[in-house]
């Protein structure tokens, strides 16, 4: 080791259920450059210090959305963060907030996966299209409607951002509304009426009160509070008019 | 077996561990200013269906100590309400176009402010010409 | 609706909540400086502008009469929305009880507001 080589300290969240009653903070020392992710910060204690430390990662680019960490109580992607910008200070790591822990840094996902494939993630048609009728047809301007939205790497930080979440797991949440919003908006599909029942409900978008976090936390600029509360919108008039509109609409 | 046995976290305290949620909890309670206020103002509005000396009485107390140091705690409350309020309506509103462009978030919070700026203007020019 | 869903009633405290945030965000702060302050301090405005005929002629008017009414009432719905939601925020999740008195309060405000208007005549 160099003289200049730089020790960081991080503290993990530790939870192994087979052996532990409840989770415990368990420090080590990690030599770091200024180059060094959380994620490689955490990688470097499972490889040298603690091989039982669990945690998810794939990419460390920041896209395939597996890493995302409680970073000194904020929801971030671990590989995107780095320590230098901790440093001296100690780096507190945790599992995302508001879900289950399963072990050490992995949480219970299961959820929020069951939320994403309610809200129909597909292009419903609005009429039969039959093959012969080719391809559909947008502009550039019918795709920057909902591209934002569909920009999603399914992180979950949002979730760990929202407190609405965090006290009521039954909360629809802004990922799932940012994906049915993406489909709503998109020229090809006909799906709105079917996916508001989802939205309406008591599960809906009106848990939200537009904290605003999970926008702040969202590492693709999704905007899923923008998704949430222009639901909110639309629920109201799905509510109000619903007894003027012949067909369509949740009753 | 299935040695699975998933920790739930408590909620307890969440918003007191994040700079962002106590400036959420602060904007949230503008809200006990605006139902203060809003029962003052039903209280006058009692006052005055109870006839002349009623009215004068009401008027007279809003003098009181007290009273002057909760409206300028109103004031400064509900103000921060304003601005909260059309902070977060970026996030509230559809996106809004103008010229091919969509409008970034300054805009939509100024814009909104300087609306409040001139209804606020507008009223006491209202109430202004009224009195005179 | 789907079997299991239940349609949410929110809209109509939200819708509430909307009005009456939007009216206090864009009168409320020039509304307390003129009646908890200029008029009581005496600075801004003449003194009489809150005068019991002023008042009287401005809530027997009709639009005197809905101008008032909105402020009270839409204020006392944005609160009691806000208010109840904060409740459940801080770990208070007394449900239809915090229901019962947060919009409870707001509607026996407006209710009283209704009638004195009513009783003020025309």
């Amino acid at each position: 080791m160099s003289e200049n080589q730089r020790i960081i300290e991080i503290e993990v969240l530790r939870y192994h259920p087979e052996k532990d009653q409840k989770p415990y903070q368990q420090v080590f020392e990690v030599p770091f450059t200024d180059d060094m992710s959380v994620l490689q910060g955490v990688q470097y204690i499972k490889d040298y210090l603690d091989g039982s430390l669990s945690f998810r990662w794939s990419c460390r680019m920041a896209i395939c959305g597996s890493c995302g960490m409680m970073i000194n109580g904020e929801p971030s992607l671990s590989c995107e963060t780095f320590l230098r910008d901790y440093y001296p200070a100690r780096v507190r790591v945790e599992a995302l907030a508001h879900f289950p822990i399963e072990r050490d840094l992995v949480i219970n996902m299961e959820g929020f996966i069951e939320k994403l494939e309610s809200i129909q993630p597909y292009i419903i048609p609005k009429e039969e299209r039959t093959l012969a009728q080719g391809e559909y047809l947008q502009t550039p301007a019918q795709l920057g409607a909902y591209e934002q939205f569909s920009s999603c790497i399914n992180c979950m930080l949002c979730y760990a951002a929202c407190p609405q979440f965090g006290l009521n797991s039954e909360f629809i949440g802004p990922g799932a509304m940012a994906l049915l919003h993406r489909y709503n908006i998109d020229s090809r599909d006909g799906g709105k009426a079917e996916r508001m029942e989802l939205v309406a409900s008591e599960e809906g978008v009106f848990h939200c009160t537009a904290v605003g976090y999970c926008s702040e936390v969202c590492p693709k600029h999704v905007d899923p509070a923008n998704a949430v509360n222009q639901n909110k919108t639309n629920a109201a008039a799905d509510y109000f008019l619903r007894f003027l509109a012949p067909k369509g609409g949740a009753k | 077996m299935n040695k699975r046995r998933p920790y739930v976290r408590p909620m307890a305290g969440w918003w007191r561990k994040n700079p962002f949620f106590v400036e959420y909890m602060i904007h949230e309670g503008t809200a006990f200013f605006v139902a203060a206020y809003a029962g003052i103002l039903l209280t006058g509005l009692v006052r005055l269906s109870q006839g002349e000396a009623a009215w004068k009485m009401w008027l007279a107390s809003l003098q009181n100590p007290l009273y002057i140091a909760f409206h300028w705690l109103a004031l400064a409350a509900i103000s921060y309400h304003t601005y909260t309020w059309f902070k977060i309506m970026p996030r509230t509103m559809p996106p809004v176009v103008v010229g091919g462009k969509r409008l970034p978030d300054f805009a939509i919070t100024g814009g909104g402010l300087a609306v409040a700026a001139a209804a606020s203007l507008a009223l006491l020019a209202l109430v202004w010409g009224m009195a005179r | 609706m789907k079997p299991g869903l239940k349609r949410s009633n929110a809209p109509i405290f939200w819708a509430l909540f909307g009005a009456g945030g939007m009216l206090s965000a864009l009168f409320g702060p020039m509304l307390v400086l003129i009646t908890g302050l200029a008029i009581p301090l005496g600075f801004l405005l003449p003194p009489d502008t809150m005068s019991y005929a002023n008042m009287l002629a401005f809530a027997q008017n009709l639009i005197g009469k809905g101008f008032i009414f909105a402020i009270i009432s839409l204020f006392l719905w944005h609160a009691a929305h806000r208010i109840f939601h904060s409740l459940h925020d801080i770990g208070i999740h007394a449900g239809l009880l915090a229901k019962l008195v947060c919009y409870g309060s707001a509607m026996l405000g407006t209710l009283i507001a209704a009638y004195a208007l009513l009783a003020i005549g025309f």
